[in-house]
């Protein structure tokens, strides 16, 4: 189980763990997400797998001291391989009470808790809604305790720093990554200099930052030399060669964009309408310098799935990217988009719903949207990404299909995909295939819905070319000339074209294999999505208990590979673990008329291992 | 050495498609679709060049009738698609046909964004009064009192000026006219066409079968020189069968009023010179209506800005990285904290 690696007192020597799950947790406004990131940088750069899980408030700076304002980061590193962020926390760094009440039961027991008790004011007790103080009441159990004045060793390290009060306490985050970083041995050269690198026209605060980032780091070395204090070291993982770096699911997914349309030999025109976890993918691509990338924000959802596929109609590759509740506002566009038979690629991000849900928290519930979401009999390709680092390839296989295919590609990511990272190996995207589209140029027979005999898919003809002038448009059309078409006959070979059209897309996909060697027997585990790294542990800690346990992990939801139903047949029990009331399950249910049964949760949350290990368990005994 | 080939100019039957026009006998949108054909071939518009987007809607059907490039979208989006055509190609020559209902009901958000923006395109808005194509419902500029299948005992509501609502939306070229001016339509559209930026027009136009005449009050043959008013830039703005009228500031007051010439001492050097760079004067001309003052026809407003898409290509241009190669990728993914792990 992951998380589990129990932190024990002792003294010197460091004691050495497998691996070590820790969250800072503070005010939205106390910089818990930058803390959290810097010790990733400086976790990853010391050779450990990891895996993070940024926790945030939808809230922006809710009232401070509260605990709906509450930010958390979480990172599991290790020696070994690292598949999730941790079903428990081994050491929680609570900058305030708030803080401490929100996190407090995912502390493990024997669990080490790190306490700003400068923050711990009646106060700052009452707003979190202690009636009594924890530090002192007995109600925090058997974890141990480290209690720092972090906000006054900070104001005392920045005495002659000449900042504010105010402005110094808002360094004491420093305070606790310096101590953190020297709990865990991490170097602090990549935070210095990314430190002044940020702050290079403010270096008073530089200064200041870097100061208390020392002060937090010097004060684990005098409480380690009195015995206060236990320091440990993580060995760096057994990776598999290769030049790594950190990559969120957002970055990813961003990166896969542009190899996308590189290898398509593509512009990219990338329209959307800001909306949470989805704004990160139009922040990533506005930042890029590339004039192969054009940006728009749109007004609104519509308007951005709409002018997507205006680009796409004129040459460009049109991507759109948002949420749950903003695909919904999409979808009469993707019906467009399928009827003029456009390459059009749109991220979901997903989010837990209906409706608003909760827009900070993570759920993969909108597959039925993906694949079944729209009016009448509208096909279109359906990809899903497990991990950040997948996020790469799966936007790599988007925009092939899309533009192979002249089709639109939902591609499935969520909250928790985006905003976390894990190590990737930094792939050669000079190795990749390429696929570049051919606009059709040539007048000589052309007409605009004559298909490839293969792919089904029609000629890409752009305005702009001469001598192919002809419209198009959402109205049923002939089958070749594109023409307004009421023929009754007509109509059933189009629907029946478009439908043949995607099915055909299985074809041109991997075959399913299994996530792991599988066994024969025994439980199949079928997941998508977020839930890869939970169920692959599960289904590795089962193993190596020599249960009879094999794992599934789709990415292609839709058309799904030609030789799913063979696989999924060798197998009796079938659990199909989802963060939605059961979506998959019932797909599989329906394709191929065999007994799946779901796992569903949906508390915004992924799947604790343990959770997995108990409900596979349940099925190999029944 | 090379001779130049003459090629001859299309004619405005050379824009015309094969497809049957499947407007009702009698619509103004046949005689919008003769102007807008005669402006393509007077302006020699390169049919591989030019896009023509609709929403939906019985005007939406126009790029079906004009053999350059068209697509016909969904219902009120036209503007939305029409800007991901110039983002993906600025070049192209984009017109937007649209109705009232598309453009100020279903579609008014897009409208009001794409006026904003200012992307370079046409933007024509035939404006009856009522929903056409879904058989007769008041629509948002149906004067109040407006008897239809959705509105039997009379409409509620109040009706919208599209061209005051371009005028406020930050629109850079704002022109009216009527459907069947076959005199002075081309002439407005090619004033459009040579205007970089959105060019809106608003044009009243006549549905036969759903709401006939419902302009007639200012269209009407015998009251039309009366009721219209043709500005003109740097013109005395003058009107009337007799060209005896003219439009003036009311004295010690923020309005217009019409005055006959010669009257009370009034001569032409007492009327207002059009000054279509005047956003006010182009608010106070679109808010005139009968029967105390004429409707105002022709360019009210162009004051050209730059372009959206044409801003959006150039910051793309000066991007710093160069010619967008995969290496460049591998480049970019390689910046800042990497580590390598030995084999």
């Amino acid at each position: 189980m992951e998380g589990s690696a129990a932190l024990e007192s002792g003294n010197r020597p460091r004691q050495e763990l497998e691996s070590a799950v820790v969250r800072f947790a503070g005010d939205s406004g106390d910089g818990m997400q930058l803390t959290g990131g810097r010790f990733t940088v400086e976790t990853a750069l010391a050779g450990n797998d990891l895996a993070t899980f940024p926790d945030f408030p939808a809230e922006i700076r809710a009232p401070a001291g509260t605990t709906f304002g509450v930010s958390a980061f979480q990172i599991n590193f290790g020696g070994r391989v690292i598949k999730t962020a941790g079903d428990h926390v081994d050491v929680l760094v609570a900058m305030n009470p708030a803080a401490l009440k929100v996190n407090l039961t995912d502390v493990s027991a024997g669990g080490l808790l790190i306490v700003d008790t400068g923050a711990f004011s009646d106060k700052s007790l009452r707003k979190a809604g202690y009636a009594t103080n924890p530090l002192e009441d007995g109600s925090l159990g058997d974890r141990r305790m480290i209690e720092v004045d972090m906000s006054q060793r900070t104001l005392d390290a920045l005495k002659d720093s000449g900042l504010s009060k105010k402005d110094s306490l808002r360094c004491k985050n420093m305070w606790a990554l310096g101590l953190a970083y020297w709990m865990f041995d991490r170097d602090r050269g990549a935070t210095v200099k990314w430190l002044r690198t940020k702050f290079a026209k403010r270096a008073e605060l530089a200064d200041a930052l870097v100061t208390v980032l020392d002060a937090g780091h010097a004060f684990g070395e005098t409480a380690e030399l009195s015995g206060e204090l236990t320091a440990y070291s993580v060995p760096s993982a057994r990776l598999a060669p290769g030049l790594y770096r950190n990559v969120t699911g957002t970055q990813a997914l961003a990166w896969g964009l542009i190899a996308g349309i590189r290898l398509a030999e593509i512009d990219m025109v990338f329209c959307s309408y800001p909306i949470t976890p989805a704004s990160g993918l139009l922040h990533v691509l506005a930042a890029q310098q590339d004039p192969g990338i054009v940006t728009f924000q749109a007004e609104d959802e519509i308007a951005a799935a709409c002018s997507a596929i205006g680009a796409s109609y004129a040459g460009a590759l049109g991507i759109t990217s948002s949420s749950g509740p903003g695909v919904a506002l999409k979808t009469e566009a993707l019906g467009l988009a399928i009827a003029t038979e456009l390459p059009l690629v749109v991220v979901n991000t997903q989010r837990a719903g209906p409706s608003t849900g909760m827009p900070t928290k993570t759920e993969q519930s909108d597959l039925f949207q993906a694949v079944f979401g729209r009016n009448a009999d509208s096909e279109l390709v359906v990809l899903a990404a497990h991990s950040p680092a997948d996020c790469f390839d799966c936007a790599v296989e988007a925009v092939r299909l899309a533009t192979k295919y002249m089709t639109p590609v939902i591609l499935l990511s969520d909250g928790y995909i985006a905003n976390a990272s894990e190590p990737w190996v930094l792939p050669d995207v000079e190795s990749y295939s390429k696929f570049p589209v051919e606009f059709r140029r040539d007048p000589e027979g052309f007409q605009p819905f004559a298909r490839d005999p293969v792919t089904l898919a029609r000629p890409w003809a752009v305005p702009g070319t001469p001598d192919l002038m002809h419209r198009i448009g959402g109205l049923e059309r002939d089958a070749d000339s594109g023409n307004i078409s009421y023929d009754p006959a007509n109509h059933q070979r189009m629907t029946d074209l478009r439908a043949a059209k995607i099915a055909g897309v299985a074809k041109d996909i991997p075959d399913q294999d299994f996530a792991s060697p599988p066994c024969d027997g025994g439980v199949l585990v079928v997941g998508w999505g977020s839930t890869y790294g939970p169920i692959s542990r599960a289904v590795s800690d089962l193993r190596d208990q020599g249960l009879a346990v094999s794992h599934v992990h789709l990415r292609h939801i839709w058309p799904l590979p030609k030789n799913l139903g063979a696989l999924l047949r060798r197998y009796d029990r079938i659990l199909v673990p989802e963060m939605n009331q059961g979506q998959l399950v019932t797909l599989l249910r329906s394709e191929y008329l065999i007994p799946a049964e779901g796992l569903n949760k949906v508390n915004g949350k992924p799947f604790l291992i343990a959770e997995l290990v108990s409900a596979i368990r349940a099925r190999l005994e029944a | 050495m090379n001779l130049a080939v003459p090629v001859d100019k299309l004619t405005p039957k050379d824009f015309a498609t094969d497809q049957e026009v499947r407007w009702c006998p009698g619509c103004g949108d046949y005689a919008i679709l003769k102007s807008v054909l005669k402006t393509l071939a007077d302006i020699e518009a390169k049919p591989e060049q030019t896009v023509f987007v609709s929403g939906i809607g019985c005007a939406a059907r126009f790029p079906y009738y004009v053999s350059t490039y068209g697509f016909h979208t969904i219902h009120g989006r036209a503007p939305a698609v029409a800007t991901g055509v110039k983002l993906a190609n600025p070049d192209l020559d984009v017109w937007v046909v649209s109705g009232d209902g598309d453009a100020l009901s279903i579609g008014g958000n897009h409208l009001l964004h794409l006026l904003r923006r200012n992307v370079d395109l046409q933007f024509l808005l035939f404006n009856n009064e009522v929903y056409g194509l879904t058989k007769g419902q008041y629509s948002p500029t149906s004067h109040s009192g407006t008897r239809t299948p959705s509105s039997p005992r009379g409409s509620l509501e109040s009706p919208l000026s599209a061209t005051a609502l371009a005028l406020g939306a930050g629109g850079r070229f704002v022109a009216r006219a009527i459907d069947t001016a076959q005199a002075y339509l081309p002439g407005i559209l090619k004033r459009a066409h040579a205007h970089r930026g959105t060019s809106f027009v608003e044009i009243f136009q006549n549905c036969l079968v759903y709401n006939d005449a419902v302009h007639a009050a200012f269209t009407d043959r015998s009251v039309a020189s009366e009721r219209q008013i043709m500005v003109e830039h740097g013109k005395p703005m003058v009107f009337g069968k007799a060209r005896d009228k003219g439009l003036r500031l009311r004295p010690g007051s923020l309005a217009l009023e019409a005055v006959t010439l010669g009257e009370g001492g009034i001569g032409e050097s007492d009327l207002l010179v059009h000054d279509e760079t005047n956003r006010t004067l182009a608010g106070m001309l679109a808010a005139m209506a009968p029967p105390n003052l004429p409707v105002a026809l022709g360019v009210l407003y162009c004051n050209p800005a730059p372009s959206y898409d044409r801003a959006v290509a150039a910051q793309a241009a000066a991007a710093k990285s160069g010619e967008g190669k995969l290496a460049d990728l591998n480049t970019l993914m390689r910046a800042g904290n990497t580590w390598t792990v030995e084999a």
